[in-house]
């Protein structure tokens, strides 16, 4: 089962670089790899999860790791704090609030409101909040990914159309509203965008991670 | 040798972390205040960062296989999922480009705001 995970994650990789294209995310390719496997070999999806668990436990030190990330790229957040800080609280606190008030408008089931309050994070801290706060995991990242489709997708658009000029503000918002897949596109930006939209996962996560809890006792004491 | 150590040191920082985190309720997630603590011990010095960056390069480069499983724990929720699509795709797009926007001008403002303010003096 880890060799099925491994293997198909290989794969992905691998067509990425031979294909050359940016937006092709390893797990596009890596997910349908796995489903058509447990399919043919006819093993139900629990058991795969059950015997991945090794992998599951590595997100952890994933997130920990990040903070790496944080410390490499320490020079630009000095330079610009007031800046970085507020901005990145504010499109946090846009982004939980957007989830909230779409989701009621919708009618949506409170999983989603739970599942999809942490989407604009990195994946791995994204699935520890909505842990914490009891969302399905597992909604949590696919979210986590079409988000970040659509901001390295359409985002170099709406910076243009929006007239953004400042780098710093570019790379700030195609990391905070799409993390990784925001970042990759970034880098083709410039070095600047780059570095501070990698910098923005790590703050984003932060951020958000402090913000929801705190935005869903204010919510939950305004409906009570 | 290197690696070993290094995974022992992000270990150690995501344990203190699970610590702390459940000391205040589970309110804040482990790993995120490990990613604190790692960006503290780093900055004061009491981790190098030739330590750990083996093995953080390679957490971070290979997030995707990490979630990899999660992401088949969808099938369960599919049902749900399939009935409410369109409006699950539209919360999420809607809101991703509202946070891209909000800080993207956030930031633009910000900083015209901080070098009109220079110039003055």
């Amino acid at each position: 089962m880890l060799l099925l995970t491994v293997g198909a994650y290989l794969l992905g990789v691998w067509v990425k670089k031979k294909s050359g294209l940016a937006l092709l995310h390893p797990f596009l390719i890596s997910i349908p790899v796995i489903i058509t496997v447990l399919t043919v070999l006819d093993i139900p999806c629990k058991t795969y999860i059950e015997h991945n668990k090794l992998i599951d436990f590595l997100l952890g030190p994933c997130v920990v790791s990040l903070g790496l990330l944080l410390y490499d790229n320490r020079q630009i957040v000095v330079k610009n704090f007031i800046g970085i800080m507020t901005s990145v609280v504010v499109g946090s606190l846009i982004g939980i609030a957007s989830v909230v008030l779409l989701v009621k408008a919708f009618g949506l089931n409170d999983i989603f409101l739970l599942s999809l309050e942490p989407k604009s994070v990195t994946t791995p801290i994204a699935m520890s909040i909505s842990e914490s706060i009891g969302g399905n995991v597992s909604l949590t990242a696919v979210s986590v990914v079409l988000c970040g489709f659509v901001g390295a997708v359409f985002g170099p658009l709406c910076i243009k159309i929006a007239k953004i000029k400042s780098p710093v503000s570019k790379g700030l918002s195609m990391g905070c509203a799409s993390h990784g897949l925001g970042t990759a596109r970034a880098i083709e930006m410039g070095a600047v965008e780059g570095a501070v939209s990698g910098l923005a996962i790590a703050l984003m996560g932060l951020a958000t991670a402090v913000i929801i809890p705190l935005f869903n006792l204010v919510l939950l004491h305004l409906i009570s | 040798m290197q690696v070993i150590i290094g995974f022992f040191i992000i270990l150690a920082h995501l344990v203190a972390g699970n610590l702390l985190s459940s000391l205040i309720g589970g309110f804040i997630p482990g790993s995120v205040i490990g990613m604190v603590l790692m960006f503290i011990s780093l900055v004061t010095g009491i981790v190098k960062d030739h330590q750990i960056r083996t093995v953080a390069t390679f957490l971070t480069d290979n997030m995707t296989m990490f979630f990899l499983p999660a992401f088949m724990g969808i099938m369960d929720l599919w049902g749900i999922i399939r009935m409410n699509i369109v409006a699950w795709v539209v919360v999420v797009v809607v809101s991703t480009l509202m946070v891209l926007l909000s800080t993207a001008f956030a930031q633009d403002g910000i900083e015209s705001l901080l070098s009109k303010f220079r110039d003055k003096k």
